[in-house]
């Protein structure tokens, strides 16, 4: 029984916030999301030469065949500098590749995301934003050969900046009948953007594929469940990356609280501050010990793992948004201009509420797992 | 990570089950007071009461990872209580095995190990309540005696007690207030103690006020040193606070609520399928998952050898909030009947429930409010200045 990360996994944290800390300040995070692609490529590649892209992908394809549970190290980093990158898409993108892919698939593919010059990202949502198999209508219709996808998927991480959509596509009458289709931009008919979105440290945007022409070997082998393990890991990457949201938020209006001076004391004695902040604490380590155990879960191929996921998430969302909106209240008057730095992690409360999955979501999911 | 157990704890484990399945002969139902009795017999020669205690003294000198895989297993089998002296293995014992002299461990630990006697802890006072160390009870030493002046409250089962670790005041003059507080081991009998036991909101009496006056306490009965009360005690609080067995009580109660739920019918459905029941139910249980593998986080830090912290606080806090919001649960659930208290075919459980939902304060107020936890928290994790 360890419930701990390795000497190796404490190094890598401690790497990874210096990086961030020297080059992604929330100042310069701030500059970052500014720009067109809203992430900094120059940055975006030095973390590809550092290994940490590729952390979990094959050795073979130039990853370093690492677990999630050491990627998780990393997501806790770039939350809580919200260091605006496509991340979680790429890796989510890789993750299908790989274990849905054939070798040949696997060493067209992987190399480029894991040394960063190919972004991916996954779309599964369509209009009707539902996360189950029968919110994926569009339809993969066979062509001589080929199998051609028109249709829009909505609410895509990345889309705006990726170069590779791992797709999910409806493959017959089955309700559960849905596969994975990799579609590159550049091809005839994909067309894809961002949307303005509320927190600008994260891009999310719409892919529209216009009779856009798939060969057999662009499909994946993969299934509803292949494609729920996916949606499963991307909600417990993004809880991952919002515990070290919480935590620098919580330490942001700690530290507020200690320097803001009203009655002739710092309200941070008061304990109508301090017991909201408490609370935080409270969750961001129930946060930790639920997604920590999920993704040992999913390293470990154990049965528990959707279950654990679902467990973390709901509790996420339901919890961090309320958070954020505490740190903003507890800040007073400058807590809610443009300047100050809490507002950011208010937003990433809401970006994250619905992303992979709500509250509901996961409680529905959690009963049909067999639990309550 | 790893949250496999080694090939030792699997036989460890294993080795509990074989001893549950042979000894846990009746059902929840039937056990009666003679057969708990043949229980706590087999669970004290297999050496399983005070099993984390060192041999020594007689208790089971089991690792910290095996107290945690027996008590997961007995929760599981809703196996009865290792032992009967309850605060004495909770609080007392644990105190007078760290801080008391050869003689003391001698005369005490084997009665508490035994159940012989049941012990009570003379902590609070009617002005000193969060605020335990501001604490007035007056001790004055006479010769080989120290003599005790003062008034106890919220002293649970002192009047079915025969002994009581009291603390005093022996010194006033102190810069802290901590300082001068010395720790007592006294008997019930003693002339000068008066109980009156305390009727709480659920009509029971499981509490009482003690009244001293004049109470003469030997010298060889303080534990630790004089003024040095409040470390004893300390030490007992942080036992109480890192107990990992909570959780099991609540996942405990958790299937029992959901049972309830299960079998109660509210307007031609069944209670658990009504969506906001649900729900809450869901989120109990979430909860006391993140409590859990909390307990399991601060465990890694302990099998490290890291000392643990006000951390602790956490798991308490949400054992509170889950405390109440079962109750409230099992009343949501059980509806109109949920108001009707035992003695009588209408209500639930023959009033299980509405006992429950009026017991919890017992749990979230006794050893330190919720508010306190979040002082603690606050002051000493997040360096909050104090209030």
């Amino acid at each position: 029984m360890n419930f701990g990360f390795t000497e190796e996994q404490e190094l890598l944290r401690a790497e990874v916030r210096k990086f961030l800390d020297q080059n992604a300040s929330l100042e310069e995070v701030r500059k970052i999301v500014e720009s067109d692609e809203g992430f900094d490529r120059h940055l975006w590649n030095r973390m590809a030469e550092l290994g940490w892209i590729g952390l979990t992908m094959p050795e073979a394809q130039g990853g370093m065949g690492l677990g999630f549970e050491t990627f998780l190290v990393v997501l806790e980093e770039t939350g809580r500098s919200l260091f605006p990158s496509p991340l979680i898409s790429t890796l989510l993108a890789a993750r299908a590749i790989e274990r849905f892919g054939s070798e040949a698939q696997q060493a067209r593919w992987l190399p480029g995301l894991a040394n960063g010059e190919t972004i991916g990202t996954l779309a599964v949502l369509e209009e009707s934003d539902d996360w189950s198999s029968s919110g994926v209508r569009l339809e993969g219709k066979r062509d001589g050969g080929e199998t051609i996808l028109s249709g829009a998927k909505h609410f895509v991480p990345d889309a705006g900046n990726a170069g590779l959509f791992v797709v999910a596509y409806r493959s017959g009458a089955d309700p559960e009948a849905v596969s994975l289709a990799v579609v590159e931009e550049g091809a005839d008919g994909v067309a894809a953007g961002h949307l303005p979105a509320m927190d600008l440290t994260k891009r999310l945007g719409k892919l529209d594929l216009d009779d856009v022409r798939v060969a057999d070997d662009a499909l994946l082998a993969a299934d509803w469940a292949g494609v729920q393990s996916l949606i499963d890991l991307g909600a417990a990457l993004v809880t991952a990356e919002t515990v070290g949201a919480a935590e620098r938020a919580l330490e942001i209006t700690t530290e507020f609280a200690k320097q803001r001076i009203q009655f002739d004391s710092p309200i941070g004695r008061y304990q109508g501050v301090k017991h909201p902040l408490a609370e935080m604490f409270v969750d961001i380590e129930s946060y930790k010990s639920l997604v920590y155990y999920a993704i040992w879960a999913i390293d470990a191929g154990d049965d528990v793992a959707p279950l654990a996921v679902s467990r973390a998430k709901a509790y996420v969302s339901e919890t961090f948004p309320m958070a954020g909106i505490s740190g903003v209240q507890l800040h007073g008057g400058v807590g809610f201009t443009w300047e100050y730095d809490i507002q950011l992690f208010l937003k990433r409360g809401k970006w994250m509420r619905p992303m992979f999955g709500d509250a509901d979501y996961h409680y529905d999911r959690i009963a049909d797992l067999g639990g309550l | 990570m790893d949250f496999n157990l080694t090939p030792e704890e699997a036989a460890f484990r294993d080795e509990v089950r074989a001893f549950l399945d042979e000894n846990l002969d009746a059902a929840e139902s039937e056990r009666d007071m003679n057969w708990f009795g043949g229980w706590l017999k087999k669970v004290r020669e297999k050496r399983w009461v005070g099993f984390s205690w060192p041999k020594e003294v007689g208790g089971g000198g089991g690792t910290v990872m095996q107290q945690v895989i027996l008590k997961e297993e007995m929760a599981k089998r809703k196996a009865p209580p290792l032992g009967s002296c309850y605060m004495g293995l909770a609080w007392v014992g644990p105190s007078i095995i760290q801080y008391g002299n050869e003689e003391q461990k001698q005369k005490y630990i084997p009665d508490i190990l035994d159940g012989t006697y049941q012990w009570c802890t003379g902590y609070s006072e009617p002005d000193s309540g969060s605020d335990l160390a501001s604490l007035k009870c007056r001790c004055e030493r006479d010769g080989d005696e120290y003599v005790v002046n003062g008034q106890k409250i919220w002293t649970s089962i002192a009047m079915i007690s025969k002994m009581m670790i009291l603390l005093v005041r022996t010194q006033t003059d102190v810069d802290v207030k901590h300082d001068g507080i010395t720790c007592l081991l006294v008997e019930m009998d003693s002339p000068g103690i008066e109980v009156r036991p305390i009727k709480n909101m659920s009509g029971g009496a499981m509490f009482a006020e003690v009244f001293l006056t004049d109470v003469r306490v030997p010298v060889e009965n303080r534990l630790g040193a004089e003024g040095g009360g409040w470390k004893v005690t300390v030490s007992a609080l942080a036992n109480e606070r890192s107990s990992i067995a909570e959780v099991y009580g609540l996942t405990r109660k958790m299937e029992e609520l959901k049972d309830l739920a299960r079998d109660t019918e509210r307007a031609g459905q069944r209670a658990i399928d009504i969506p906001s029941i649900r729900r809450r139910l869901q989120r109990a249980e979430i909860r006391i998952e993140s409590m859990r593998l909390n307990g399991q986080r601060f465990l890694t830090k302990q099998l490290k050898g890291e000392p643990l912290g006000s951390e602790t606080s956490i798991n308490k806090l949400h054992r509170a909030s889950l405390e109440v919001e079962m109750g409230e649960l099992a009343m949501e659930i059980t509806g109109s009947a949920s108001t009707l208290m035992q003695g009588c075919d209408e209500a639930p459980e023959d009033g299980r429930w509405a006992k429950f939902a009026l017991g919890w304060p017992e749990v979230v107020i006794g050893g330190g409010t919720p508010n306190i936890q979040k002082n603690i928290i606050s002051e000493r994790i997040l360096g909050l200045p104090k209030d």
